[in-house]
Parts: structure tokens; sequence; C-alpha cells
């Protein structure tokens, strides 16, 4: 009896020696950083030291909901988010079917891959990347697509969204595709045996049963999106984003910085509560 | 799948355009990163082995590459350390709270970088009143490098099981033993893959790097964004950014030779 107690008490500190460290980092330091953040976001500063005073006021927030300079950057990362999110959706179902439904297994496996690398290569190049493609005059978009007469737009929010989308795909192909993976092929059968046509097959019972994976994709392109402030500096033109009012109010008014970044915030917390019930939060 | 040929080929199209969408750009800035002209001008002209010779003589990128290892090693050290006890604790314990550990240690990558990065300098700045430093990017750094050691090390022990465990229990080695000889030499190519991954993500990371450096300090990613502007230097830019390209498919191909736990290299 005295073995099995010390036993269980051993287990225990085991356990807690196991989880301090990462507990305190994750907890203590991150959402501890995370929550000062936000209480900040309450706070004001003195405006001829640029000193944060720790008074309780929702001045930055009146100043946040008033000002129509700053709803229209809300607004308009809002629709950029929501834009990249489609177009991900548009690129990565078809891709995410033929890797998991169509290809042979050799090719499946050299698919996956060629998906996973760009997710490692580095954000910025691949942003800068697509400064020399939409670069006007010289880019690459005017000389493959000149000759039958697309032009590249320049840099503004359609580069904007554009790069986002660029950036973000890998993260929607890669649960799609675990999704259809899922899927057993002989439910496709079946509904074609049924008599459906292959669209209708998709719509009816393919599309329901990998919306989940969707969503899931989805929390990643849409917050990712959201927070974004150096894509809109490299390719954006004079586009701003949420990201870039705060990366601006950084070093002048670090307490306002924080008011505005609690929209990305609430959006996603907002977000998360409206898609809990879909089944994402545990596909991914 | 029995799918019509027409079906077949409409969606090998569509594959197809999406891997030109997403390799064409990489593509374009490796072969630019040859190209003789010192401002952007495509086709290129003429083809030059030049800017490779001046970037890699450049001390700016050699002091900021220098930096990114620093950074790099240090965070993935605190990382594996971390994210290995973090797994320990969630794939061979019952204990409150544990379902919303996976959510907890995702959040790093999964909230904007900005709001990190702010929350961070937040934290360092004003809470604690320590000031940025090279200590202060470590600490960003390993923060969101966690997750990555984490997912590779827990989809490894869950495969594993804990049979083995036992066995060696059972024949009379003691905890630390079994550790030693039976647990870590099973899961050591999961825990390679996952800090060579977390020193992946490490070294690319701007947005948390930009909020919690020090004065003075640049990583490679901070050094091209401070010099992607500056007329005189882009075709030295361009090699770096190659030079990242070519480097970021070693961690991802040595990972999927060694682990094959997690499709996608344990980022999600």
């Amino acid at each position: 009896m005295k073995l099995i107690n010390w036993l269980h008490r051993h287990e225990k500190v085991r356990l807690a020696t196991l989880l301090s460290g990462p507990i305190a980092w994750l907890v203590v330091a991150y959402l501890g950083a995370i929550s000062a953040l936000l209480i900040t976001s309450f706070f004001t500063i003195n405006t001829f030291t640029g000193d944060v005073i720790q008074k309780f006021n929702l001045g930055n927030f009146q100043e946040l909901f008033t000002d129509p300079a700053y709803r229209n950057v809300a607004l308009r990362t809002l629709f950029i988010a929501t834009a990249v999110t489609v177009n991900c959706v548009i690129l990565a179902v078809p891709m995410a079917f033929y890797i998991s439904k169509v290809s042979t297994p050799r090719a499946k496996k050299v698919l996956i891959a060629l998906i996973l690398t760009p997710l490692w290569a580095s954000y910025l190049v691949k942003i800068y990347s697509w400064r020399t493609m939409f670069e006007p005059g010289t880019g690459v978009i005017n000389w493959l697509f000149g000759p039958i007469g697309i032009h590249s737009p320049g840099f503004g929010l359609i580069s904007i969204i554009v790069g986002l989308t660029y950036l973000w795909l890998p993260y929607m192909i890669l649960p799609i595709y675990s999704g259809l993976d899922r899927l057993p092929n002989t439910l496709i059968e079946a509904s074609s045996d049924l008599g459906a046509r292959n669209f209708a097959t998709f719509k009816r019972v393919i599309l329901p049963l990998i919306f989940p994976s969707i969503v899931a994709g989805s929390m990643f392109t849409f917050s990712l999106s959201l927070g974004d402030y150096i894509t809109a500096q490299i390719i954006g033109g004079k586009i701003q984003m949420l990201g870039n009012v705060v990366y601006q109010n950084f070093s002048l008014n670090l307490p306002f910085a924080a008011t505005i970044s609690a929209v990305p915030i609430a959006i996603m917390g907002g977000y998360l509560w409206l898609i809990r019930k879909t089944g994402a939060l545990s596909s991914l | 799948m029995i799918l019509s040929n027409k079906a077949r080929y409409l969606l090998m199209t569509l594959m197809g355009i999406g891997l030109a969408f997403i390799y064409v750009p990489l593509i374009i800035v490796f072969i630019n990163s040859f190209n003789a002209s010192k401002t952007f001008s495509w086709p290129p002209r003429d083809l030059t082995f030049d800017w490779w010779n001046r970037a890699i003589a450049n001390t700016g990128v050699r002091e900021a590459l220098g930096w990114s290892v620093i950074a790099g090693v240090s965070a993935t050290l605190i990382a594996l350390a971390l994210g290995t006890a973090l797994a320990f604790a969630v794939a061979r314990y019952e204990f409150f709270g544990r379902e919303a550990i996976s959510l907890l240690v995702v959040l790093p990558i999964s909230l904007p970088g900005i709001i990190t990065g702010l929350a961070l300098n937040n934290a360092f700045t004003q809470t604690l009143g320590i000031g940025t430093s090279a200590f202060t990017i470590i600490v960003g750094h390993a923060t969101f490098c966690i997750v990555i050691v984490y997912n590779n090390a827990i989809a490894r022990l869950k495969r594993l099981g804990t049979s083995l465990q036992e066995a060696s229990m059972d024949l009379g080695a003691n905890g630390f033993t079994t550790f030693r000889l039976i647990t870590l030499p099973n899961i050591s190519s999961a825990l390679f893959a996952g800090g060579l991954l977390a020193f992946g993500l490490s070294f690319d990371e701007i947005v948390v790097t930009t909020f919690t450096a020090g004065p003075g300090i640049q990583t490679l990613p901070v050094w091209i964004f401070n010099n992607l502007f500056r007329p005189n230097q882009a075709p030295i830019v361009n090699v770096v950014a190659a030079t990242l390209i070519v480097i970021s498919i070693l961690p991802i191909y040595l990972s999927q030779r060694l682990s094959a736990d997690t499709s996608s290299g344990g980022r999600f």
C-alpha cells in the first residue's frame, strides 16, 4: 500500500516536472503577454514624452470606432482576408482532389513534397518574388501575358490578394487533402452508381464531407491575412491593412497599436466561435 | 477512382496551373540572382556570378547570418526541451486540461505574427522593463518553435505505444535506463526532424523578430527587408533570397526521410 501511494505521488511529481517548463512558457509568458497587450489597449500615452500612462480609459476604442479611416482599413482588411480565403479554396480543392483521388501512389508522394516545400521557403522571399512578377513595365506578368493582352495591375489591392493567396495556399491544400484522404472512394462510386453526375456528386457528397477541412484551412488563411503588414508594404503600393496601422503606431503610441491589434483578435475569436460546431477544430 | 477522361484532364490541368502558380515566382527569383543588370529587368540580357561573389563578401549579410544562426540554434534547443517534455506529458499521462494543450501550443503560429510580436514587445519593454536584445529574439522564436517539436514528438510517441517501455521495466531497467536505452533511440529521429524544422521556421521568421530584436541586431530576413528598397543592394538581395529558397528544401527533404509521422512536418 505504501509503495502504491509512493508510486502514485512519484507519478504526479514526474508529470509536474514535465509540465512545469512548457506551461510556464506558454501560459504564463505567452498568454500573459497577450493579456498584458489587451490591458495596454486601455492605457494612453503622454503626448510630450511618449511614455505609457497606466490609467484605464476607453479613449483608444472611441477613436478606433469613430474615425472612419480606421473603419475603412478594418473593412478593407476583412475583404482582403475573405477574398484570399475564397481564392485559396478555389485553387486548393481541385489540387487536393487530384493528389488524393487521381494521382498514383508514387506521384502522390512527390506532389505532397512539392506542396510542402514552399511552406518552408522564406516568407519574405515569396512576397519579394511577387514584386518581380507585378513590377509595372518590366515585370514578369507583363512579359508572360503582355502578348495576349493581359497587363500587370501594378502594386495595389489585387497584388496584395494574389500575394497572400500565394503565401497561404499550402495551408488550405493540406487539410483538404487529409480530409479527402479519409473519405472512402466507395462513397463517390456509390453516388455515381446511383446516377449522380460528376458535379452532383461533388456538390452533394464530397463537399459536405470535406467542409470541416475547408473551415480548418480557412482558419489559417483568414487569420494570417488579417494580421499581415509586410505583404502590403512590399507589393501593396499605397494600400494599408490593419497590420500596417499597428506597425506605424507601434513606436509612436503603443497602447493604440494594442487597441488596433485587438480587432484581429476579436474577429478571430468570433470566427472560432462561429465554426466551433463544424468540427473543424478537431480536423486540424 | 473511376473518372471520365474529361474530368481527369480537367483536374490534371488545374493541378498543373496550381503548381505553376506556386513555383514560377520562386524560379524567377533564382534566375534573377544571376541577372547581370543592376536594376530589375526581365528577361535578363546577361547572366553573371558576380552578385554571388559580392554577397558572400558582404559584411552586413555575414553579420545577419550570424545572428540568424544564434537565434535559430538557441530557440531550437529551448523548443526541443519544452516541446518534448510537453509531448511526453500529453502522450503518457491523464490530467486536467490536457485537451486545451493542443490548442494552446498551436496558438503562437496560428495567431498573426504581429500579435505575438507586439504582445512580447509590450511584455519585455513595459511589463518587465528589460528592453529588447538578442535574448528577447530567442524567447520570441522559441515560443512558436515549441509546436513544431511537440507535433513531431507526440506523433512518434503515440505510434510507439508503451509496450516496449513496459517490457524494459519488466526486465528490471529503471525509468532512467529505459528512457536512455529504449525511448530516446526510438524518438530521436522525430526529435531531429522537429528540431530541423524548428530551426527552419526560426531562420525565416521576420515579423516577431522585428518586434523583439534589440537595437542594431539584424537577422537575415530583417536584413533583406531593410535592403529591399535600396537600389544598390537589389542584386545582393536577389542572391540572399535565392539562397534561402535552396536552403528551405533541405530541412523538408531531410525531415521527410527521417520521420514520416506528420505529413506537414509538424507545421499544423
